[in-house]
């Protein structure tokens, strides 16, 4: 008796999204199955991997993530360009983690210069990062949003607590938006429910339900994209069929395994190729799970990635 | 399939004799549909409508287990697609390729590896399960020679014997009688010599097949000739086609009920690379391998593998609990502040991380509360100023701060008052509500 392969068919879609102008523009999302499930369906683009940057250098980074940047980290530009020339990079996000408060305290206008100076050296597209510090956000997004006016950017994170401001921005502007919620459903399905409500239409938006780390609650996020996936393809909910966001470097490069030494943990083995295995499994499991667009800081983990999703699509 | 209360009826005796404790053969059956009673009850039912209903009631995925002894691998038993409807039940297996073209020193070598394997992570025992010695060589004599290195060094580790060779399975399972072993490599050509070997040696036999078509009918073929055990391999070698046979497989067995394709799967992920391979096994444990052959175990690859394995296989509607104890996070000194939370593993990981992220060196006390949250854990009374005041007493973290001033979470900050009676001496803080806004509050402190 032959085998009958018990094909699905969905009644939802997940939404295309594209970023960035000219020949380097690209797709994330559109397919109209579970992630890599061409068997059944159509699925129109491969993941993206953003690589990032920052708008200062990279102090905080463990040995193993920084070094490979310690040439041109110094200086955005130089960072964005060697992230683009040498590594190929299809797209790069860029952190401005220092206007933090807490951090450099760098003041929207800063942010504004280095946005306009990665734009012009670069022509992949940009995803502008705000240091998620919810009030601060607001006036540097709203400002580097008008910035980087009709350059297709994807402007983040709108959280609950400012998403009217900088989705206003990234309207008035015309760019993606980053919606990010903490780990549950409910909160995604609600904050881009509110997000539209704006007027602000809903194939524009990627949804980000939380990142964590492998080891470090990975199972939730894992779960959270699983549940978006299938409420977007079996209920053809449209306020789930937005691309998924795995902002995995930040989760991954913070964690005691990616920068304890052999010497103290002998068991775990060498330190800079388990760094890098971590960044690189936290993304592939989130990208079968249902993340469409990474963002990633190690060029060898995310040339990994690449070669998995070469044998995926 | 389940057989429905109806269904099981008409196989009944329809005497109503009562001898099963039930007034009558329909309640019988429904209590059966239910699993609330068992087919023994009945004397009179007949031997055909218990092997109908033994069939229908088996799990969807054959449980199976290979190797012996306490490092016996459990596989199969899985009831559904997604682990957020409910834990997947059997952890994949890793299993290290050892080819017989090795020498006995290198054999001995990989040995000694997969046993030293093995690390403690959140409280779980976790290793490289098991061993693939395969029969690269072609010759029957070599994979014999290997086997009985593996025997002598790897005496407890479950073990696979790859080859398609009948005289070479036969030489090199013998040696592992008794103990379980899989003998993979049953195959359209010599699947009768194979299932004759894995019957008389008690080897579950690893069935490989060109295509899920080949692969169903082969194991059909198999069961024919009275073998029960079997692993699948459908020929899939690429991740893509892995997840393409691994889901339909999966599919089939539990929404289907088809028996043909009702065990555990096989994957071959060996690739040169050995980040790659690591990356490959990650597909296999999202996307249902029972056993993922690599052929490189490094420290550094296995510690990603168990923990993916363990977060992906661990139960979604029981709460993941970390430790309860005093955690230091960065190296605090006596000075350092002290934050009280649960021990709800989520709410473990984002305070933690918060004030990693402050760069603040801080204690963090964690209570155990049975996994809940903060607010959960408070309205449950499992949170409460008694409890936690009694958890402080006991952890002994008083002789190491030099302030005895306690930080606690934002959303419990009427339990303040009552706290500062039941700690004498102490100062209680009402730190911030959410997590995020730690490190703006160690800064103004
Ligand atoms: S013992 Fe068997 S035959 Fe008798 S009532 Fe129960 S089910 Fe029916």
């Amino acid at each position: 008796m032959a085998f009958t392969a018990p094909k699905e068919t969905y009644s939802g879609k997940v939404y295309p999204v594209t970023i960035g102008t000219g020949d380097k523009a690209v797709t994330c999302g559109g397919e109209n199955v579970l992630p890599f499930h061409s068997f059944e369906g159509i699925t129109p683009s491969r993941p993206v991997i953003a690589i990032e940057i920052q708008d200062v250098p990279p102090a905080d980074w463990p040995d193993t993530v920084r070094k490979p940047y310690d040439a041109v980290s110094g200086d955005p530009v130089s960072w964005a360009k060697f992230c683009q020339d040498e590594l190929k990079a299809k797209a790069l996000a860029l952190r401005l983690v220092g206007t933090h408060p807490d951090r450099e305290n760098r003041s929207p206008a800063d942010a504004v210069k280095t946005v306009k100076d990665v734009l012009a050296a670069v022509q992949v597209p940009l995803i502008i990062l705000g240091s998620n510090h919810a009030e601060k956000d607001t006036s540097v997004l709203v400002a580097v949003a008008e910035a980087a006016k009709d350059k297709n950017c994807i402007i983040g994170k709108a959280q609950e607590a400012n998403y009217k401001t900088i989705a206003a921005a990234s309207m008035a502007n015309n760019h993606k938006l980053i919606a990010m919620s903490e780990l549950d459903i409910n909160l995604s399905k609600q904050l881009n429910i509110l997000i539209t409500q704006m007027g602000f239409d809903k194939e524009k938006i990627i949804t980000d339900p939380m990142c964590s780390a492998l080891g470090y609650g990975i199972e939730y996020t894992y779960s959270v994209m699983e549940r978006i996936r299938l409420a977007a393809l079996t209920q053809n909910d449209v306020t789930m069929q937005q691309p998924l966001l795995g902002d995995v470097g930040m989760y991954v490069w913070k964690i005691k395994e990616a920068s304890a030494p052999e010497a103290d943990l002998p068991q775990w083995g060498a330190l800079e190729e388990r760094g890098i295995a971590w960044e690189a499994e936290t993304a592939a499991a989130l990208m079968i799970a249902g993340a469409g667009l990474l963002i990633m800081r190690h060029p060898r983990a995310i040339k990994e990635v690449e070669n998995l999703i070469d044998e995926l699509v | 399939m389940a057989l429905s209360g109806v269904e099981i009826f008409k196989l009944l005796p329809k005497t109503n004799c009562k001898k099963c404790g039930s007034p009558t053969c329909l309640a019988f059956a429904m209590k059966l549909a239910q699993r609330q009673a068992s087919i023994d009850a009945c004397p009179d039912v007949s031997e055909e409508a218990k092997k109908i209903l033994g069939e229908a009631s088996a799990p969807p995925i054959r449980p199976i287990t290979f190797g012996a002894g306490e490092k016996a691998v459990k596989m199969g038993e899985e009831t559904v697609l997604f682990r957020h409807d409910k834990k997947f039940v059997n952890p994949s297996a890793f299993a290290v390729e050892i080819k017989d073209t090795l020498s006995e020193d290198e054999i001995a070598k990989i040995c000694q590896q997969v046993i030293d394997s093995e690390i403690d992570r959140v409280g779980q025992k976790l290793r490289i399960d098991a061993i693939m010695l395969s029969n690269v060589s072609g010759d029957a004599g070599k994979l014999e020679a290997a086997a009985k290195v593996v025997a002598a060094k790897a005496a407890v580790v479950p073990v696979i014997i790859s080859t398609t060779n009948p005289q070479a399975a036969e030489a090199a399972v013998k040696l592992f009688a008794d103990k379980r072993p899989i003998l993979y490599g049953a195959n359209t050509s010599n699947a009768d010599a194979m299932a004759a070997i894995a019957k008389a040696h008690k080897a579950v036999l690893g069935v490989a097949a060109n295509g899920l078509d080949e692969l169903s009918g082969l194991t059909e073929k198999i069961k024919g000739l009275g073998v029960a055990d079997m692993v699948l391999d459908s020929g899939a070698r690429k991740a893509k086609e892995i997840i393409e046979h691994n889901t339909l497989i999966r599919r089939a067995a539990i929404k289907k009920g088809d028996k043909t394709v009702g065990y555990p799967v096989i994957n071959f992920m060996q690739r040169e690379d050995s980040l790659l391979e690591g990356l490959l096994a990650s597909v296999g444990v999202a996307k249902y391998a029972s056993i993922i052959v690599m052929s490189g175990i490094e420290k550094w690859k296995n510690l990603a593998l168990f923990t993916l394995r363990q977060n992906i296989y661990t139960d979604p509607q029981v709460p993941m609990q970390v430790e309860q104890k005093i955690y230091h996070i960065g190296e605090p000194k006596p000075e350092s502040p002290l934050f009280i939370t649960t021990n709800f593993s989520l709410t473990y990981f984002i305070v933690s991380g918060e004030i990693e992220n402050s760069k603040v060196a801080s204690r963090l006390a964690v209570m155990d509360c049975e996994g809940l949250s903060v607010l959960t854990a408070w309205a449950a009374g499992k949170f409460t100023a008694s409890k936690i005041a009694q958890f402080i007493q006991e952890s002994g973290v008083e002789k190491d701060v030099a302030n005895k001033e306690l930080i606690l979470p934002g959303y419990v900050a009427i339990l303040s008052g009552a706290l500062e009676e039941k700690l004498p001496g102490w100062k209680i803080t009402v730190g911030p509500r959410e997590a995020n806004t730690i490190p703006a509050f160690l800064k103004t402190r």
